[in-house]
């Protein structure tokens, strides 16, 4: 009677453990870099350095993101900011209302609404705000809105198969808009100050450094889950109809496929994902501008993508980390050269090496870890063979 | 409307259609070295505004290189400004394409890539050898009068010099690509670089000028841009999304589709710009576009479709 329940059960387990590590190497790497955010950063970094790396952190979710819908789908997007942003200032309005409560604000003209809108002359919270007084009212938002926006970004123009590169440059329009808006409702937004000024959740400080330690637990333990969520969205089907629609899209309509649908979705995937590290951002850093979220940054985050390597997940993570960090040092010690360097090693970094630093772990790291595994083809190899195979055909414009 | 008699409006009418003209002529400068190197290579520049900016400062430094060392010519350099700023952008232009363009056609999102690495890269160069102060050219008096075509009609000699210039470069670019035998290459090797390359021709020189070419022009509409904006190392970027989006607008591959989209653009913006503040107007520019181009995906004019 038991048995074939439990075959199930087992089947299921199996199941998950296929889609979400595998193989050992799945497992071995994702202990490796919860390991390291858990454990080894927490106990040897200062207060400081650790709530930095926290920051960092925020941007691996876009990071995450930009590989599921650029390296997978081969959705470039210009324009994450806009939901690295949307997240963050939900996130920002809702710790902005409870830091100008009435009795922290009574120098004010209006006690009672956020110190920005008093210097601007709004004498009343704008309706859009009433929705940032409670949290599960602006943790749905944070999910709501990104996703309604990656939607209406991207559905007319899947529909009207639009290319890659114009669509990467609406993108980039869509950001510039989303700037401008904020600078010019300063009443409102902030405009370019941004939101400033954050000072406690549910009247807990977030500002201490104790807190700040939670929070980076935080941050890091929904990190990890959405690392889990993605490598197990890409093992489904439906990242390989992804996958397999990046390399031949014809192919992949005519064996009667709606791509649309498909695209859509991993858009708005990666645009929530993105806005739940917006949000992370404003809790652990106490503020958000419009600066952070403008063309520069939206390319930046593509740019952390890169580095670690557009098809990798993890390579993700450590590329948003890895520049970050090397950012902090090398700009605070020498501004000019941290440019140039920047600039050229990301322009090395596409000529020589397109997959990424993940590309050097897969070439030289892993066969010699995993040897076993060796013997089945990874589907990067599979990819690159096919590329390279398309290249030898003639063009076929 | 009372206190205006029909001369005066017919003035007003005359003078603003002008200056409409005018914008339209700055977006379609912008547009018109991406043309050639979006639209016609397939090769996203992200480094183009800085190509623009380049153009600008080459004007400016010259500008006053020559108000300090010889003032007797301060009233004509630009006649040799203008090739000056193009062959500066074309050989930066040129170089470029040699060391990285040419290594990335077969990539053409990763050229997207890399050439914003490659602006990061000149943005920190005019920032280290020029200065990072704003800077502006010297300009000579008869460029900033005006002519008085009537007594109530003045025309800013700067926007006919403007329009001249817009006319010329489009002209002097049709002719290249139509009536000459390197414009002929060009053509040919954009369309198949293979095929183009068995018949004997030598593709990778053709890009190599094609895309200097696309860069001098840039440099051009750069230094004429100082006559209107002054120039620091980040004024590019208030011109990469408008560059772009006046291509895309237009379709791809379409001269007269960028001057339509340039037309539509200065139309829409000044329209805007009259009803709401600055950056509001931007916002609404922004996404009347975007509504835009969700019915026309391939832009207004497309001769052809890219996949």
């Amino acid at each position: 009677m038991n048995t074939p329940l439990k075959h199930s059960e087992s089947g299921f387990a199996k199941l998950m453990y296929d889609r979400l590590f595998k193989d050992k190497e799945g497992v071995i790497t994702f202990l490796i870099l919860a390991v390291l955010l858990l454990v080894i950063l927490p106990f040897t970094l200062s207060d400081f350095r650790l709530n930095l790396t926290g920051k960092y952190l925020c941007y691996a979710f876009v990071a995450i993101g930009l590989v599921m819908c650029w390296g997978h789908a081969g959705i470039l997007s210009l324009g994450q900011g806009m939901f690295f942003g949307a997240g963050g200032y939900c996130m920002a309005m809702f710790l902005k209302l409870e830091a100008s409560a009435p009795e922290n604000t009574a120098i004010q003209t209006t006690p009672g609404i956020p110190d920005f809108m008093d210097w601007n002359q709004v004498t009343e919270l704008p309706w859009f705000w009433e929705l940032f007084k409670s949290l599960p009212m602006t943790i749905c938002l944070i999910i709501v809105v990104p996703a309604v926006l990656a939607y209406v970004m991207s559905v007319f123009y899947f529909k009207g198969r639009v290319s890659g590169v114009v669509f990467a440059i609406l993108t980039q329009s869509m950001v510039a808009a989303m700037w401008y808006f904020i600078v010019g409702n300063q009443g409102y937004f902030g405009g370019i100050n941004g939101i400033t000024d954050l000072r406690t959740i549910l009247g807990w400080d977030i500002r201490n450094p104790e807190s700040q330690r939670i929070l980076y637990f935080v941050c890091v333990v929904l990190l990890l889950l959405t690392v889990l969520l993605s490598r197990y969205v890409l093992a489904t089907r439906l990242g390989r109809v992804l996958v397999a629609q990046r390399d031949k899209e014809t192919r992949v309509r005519f064996s009667g496929y709606n791509i649309t649908s498909f695209k859509v979705f991993i858009f708005c995937l990666a645009a929530v994902i993105s806005s739940i590290g917006g949000a992370l951002f404003s809790l652990q850093v106490g503020f958000m501008s419009p600066n952070l979220i403008g063309i520069q940054p939206s390319i930046d985050m593509v740019i952390f993508t890169a580095v670690g390597g557009r098809e990798s997940i993890l390579g993700a993570v450590f590329g948003a980390l890895l520049v970050n960090a090397a950012r902090t040092g090398l700009s605070e010690a020498y501004p000019t050269l941290w440019v140039f360097l920047y600039g050229f090693a990301f322009i090395g970094i596409v000529l020589f090496l397109p997959k990424g630093l993940a590309s050097i772990y897969q070439t030289y790291i892993r066969p010699r870890i995993f040897k076993s595994s060796n013997a089945q083809a990874s589907p990067t190899e599979v990819t690159e063979a096919s590329a390279t195979f398309e290249q030898e055909l003639p063009d076929a414009k | 409307m009372g206190e205006y008699t029909v001369q005066e409006i017919y003035s007003i009418v005359v003078m603003q259609s002008f200056s409409g003209v005018s914008l339209m002529c700055i977006y379609v400068l912008m547009g018109l070295g991406l043309y050639i190197v979006f639209g016609q290579m397939g090769v996203i520049n992200m480094a183009h505004a800085e190509f623009l900016v380049l153009g600008s400062y080459t004007m400016c430094l010259f500008s006053q290189f020559v108000t300090e060392s010889m003032p007797s010519l301060a009233n004509y350099y630009i006649v040799l400004a203008i090739p000056l700023s193009f062959g500066v952008a074309f050989f930066v232009g040129y170089m470029v394409e040699w060391a990285l363009i040419s290594r990335l056609y077969k990539r053409p999102l990763d050229t997207l890539l890399a050439t914003w690495g490659l602006s990061l890269v000149m943005q920190q160069c005019f920032r280290t050898f020029i200065g990072s102060r704003e800077t502006s050219a010297v300009l000579p008096e008869w460029l900033l009068g005006a002519w008085y075509v009537t007594d109530s009609i003045a025309i800013p000699i700067s926007g006919l010099v403007l329009m001249v210039l817009t006319a010329a470069l489009t002209t002097g670019l049709v002719v290249y690509m139509t009536k000459t035998r390197m414009g002929l290459r060009m053509r040919a090797t954009t369309q198949n670089r293979e095929m183009t390359g068995a018949l004997g021709i030598n593709t990778k020189m053709t890009d190599r000028m094609s895309f200097g070419i696309a860069c001098g022009i840039s440099g051009i509409a750069g230094a004429f841009f100082t006559t209107m904006a002054s120039t620091s190392p980040t004024a590019g970027s208030n011109y990469i999304v408008d560059s772009f989006l006046v291509l895309v607008v237009g379709g791809l591959g379409s001269l007269a589709g960028l001057f339509i989209s340039g037309a539509f653009l200065a139309l829409l913006s000044s329209i805007l710009e009259f009803f709401m503040s600055g950056s509001i107007a931007k916002v609404f520019l922004y996404l009347i576009i975007f509504i835009v181009l969700t019915k026309f995906t391939k832009g207004l004019f497309s001769d052809k479709v890219r996949t």
